[in-house]
């Protein structure tokens, strides 16, 4: 018996591989398919909502950038403190200090404002596609609510370099949550934690912007992707191309 | 039973059935469990201790601040000044969106950096988007003699202290 075979027989890998690539053509594309990671799309799809002027894979390179800014976002946190004034040093640690910190920061800073803009673009997409209308309704809603958390995740994540800018423009953005009607000065001293932008403050937008909004971004992701292969896969412009029916698995 | 007359227990009541005794009794303690759990969560956000400067604070004597000064306290953002009829302070906190504003010896102005509003020594608004004059607060005399600005305490504009 030779090593490889001991080793595709052994007990571990038949644990970890379950089932060995199938003897037919169809279980084989059975596979691909019933696979979220190898193929998104749901089973069926028209060929031309796959072409780039359909959807201009805004969706996907949001996920992509998405991704990205997770991973970065992670190795980010290994040299990062949110305190005073610990967590202006640490942003000028990674940029001058840490290896590949300006690169992995800079990563982070461009792909959080190009999620923002490619979020928003998928948005109008969608619109200006009328892809939002039934049987889409529901996944335009967790859109919108994604967009929302986008916006939230670069709006506390402007506070965490901890300079001026940072400082002004979220003492700026809590006035104006203040002027939301009845709940406003309520609101403002919880997204705070005190009457002032501090310590309290920065700690919050710390865990909103690593722990809670990614976590609701990712549930929200699921949700969306699992309704675009429910309500019948991604719908491009409807009209051009309206009478070609053609199916790709 | 010996009486028959007397009717099963609780006849005259609604019918109700166990099963649904139980749910509306489940139900309800999730419930009011969730709503106890709100709360507590809310009370939780909110600090009880703040480590943020006090709001009232002293200054030197009032001799300390010469005639026609406008002094920025810096710390607690509120302008001192000094002038014939007496002393004022007037809040730094811009009435737009918070911003610290700043004096500007050369206009005799208040100008906000964040979105341009410019006041007067008065506090009034003199251009720019900000919706009110800046306030006054009020300024003591304390038994040492020292001056106390109270940042919590609005007065009247136009209120002028002789200590």
């Amino acid at each position: 018996m030779s090593m490889l075979q001991r080793l595709t027989e052994s007990r571990v890998w038949r644990a970890l591989v379950r089932q060995g690539v199938s003897a037919t053509n169809r279980n084989r594309i059975l596979l691909v398919m019933d696979n979220v990671f190898l193929h998104l799309h749901s089973a069926k799809t028209r060929s031309r909502n796959l072409e780039l002027s359909s959807t201009y894979f805004l969706g996907a390179i949001s996920l992509v950038l998405f991704g990205i800014l997770t991973l970065s976002g992670l190795l980010l946190m290994l040299y990062y403190h949110p305190s005073v004034p610990q967590a202006y040093h640490d942003m000028k640690e990674l940029q001058f200090v840490v290896s590949n910190g300006l690169f992995l920061r800079n990563i982070h800073r461009w792909s959080a404002h190009a999620m923002v803009f490619i979020v928003f673009l998928h948005l109008l997409r969608v619109f200006y596609h009328k892809a939002y209308l039934p049987p889409r309704e529901f996944n335009w809603v967790v859109g919108v609510i994604l967009l929302l958390l986008t916006l939230g995740l670069s709006y506390t994540g402007y506070l965490l370099p901890w300079d001026q800018l940072a400082f002004w423009a979220v003492a700026v953005g809590t006035n104006m949550a203040e002027a939301t009607p009845l709940i406003g000065p309520k609101l403002r001293y919880l997204l705070l934690g005190g009457n002032a932008v501090g310590e309290n403050a920065l700690l919050r937008f710390y865990v909103l912007h690593c722990a809670l909004l990614p976590l609701a971004l990712a549930m929200g992701v699921a949700v969306h992707l699992w309704r675009v292969r429910k309500d019948g896969g991604v719908q491009g412009s409807s009209g051009r191309y309206g009478s070609r029916r053609q199916v790709k698995p | 039973m010996s009486n028959k007359d007397e009717g099963r227990p609780g006849e005259g009541l609604r019918a109700i059935t166990r099963r649904r005794f139980f749910q509306t009794a489940g139900f309800s303690a999730c419930g009011i469990a969730a709503v106890g759990a709100a709360a507590l969560g809310e009370n939780f956000l909110e600090p009880r201790a703040l480590f943020e400067p006090p709001t009232r604070f002293l200054l030197g004597a009032p001799e300390s601040i010469t005639p026609g000064a406008v002094y920025l306290e810096e710390a607690h953002q509120v302008y001192v000044m000094r002038f014939a009829e007496g002393f004022r302070a007037l809040s730094a906190v811009c009435t737009h969106l918070g911003c610290i504003t700043r004096y500007q010896p050369d206009d005799k102005c208040i100008a906000c950096p964040c979105h341009g509003s410019r006041f007067s020594l008065d506090g009034e608004v003199l251009e720019g988007p900000a919706p009110r004059p800046l306030p006054w607060l009020r300024v003591e005399l304390t038994a040492s003699g020292r001056i106390a600005v109270n940042t919590a305490e609005e007065v009247a504009l136009g209120t002028v202290f002789k200590l």
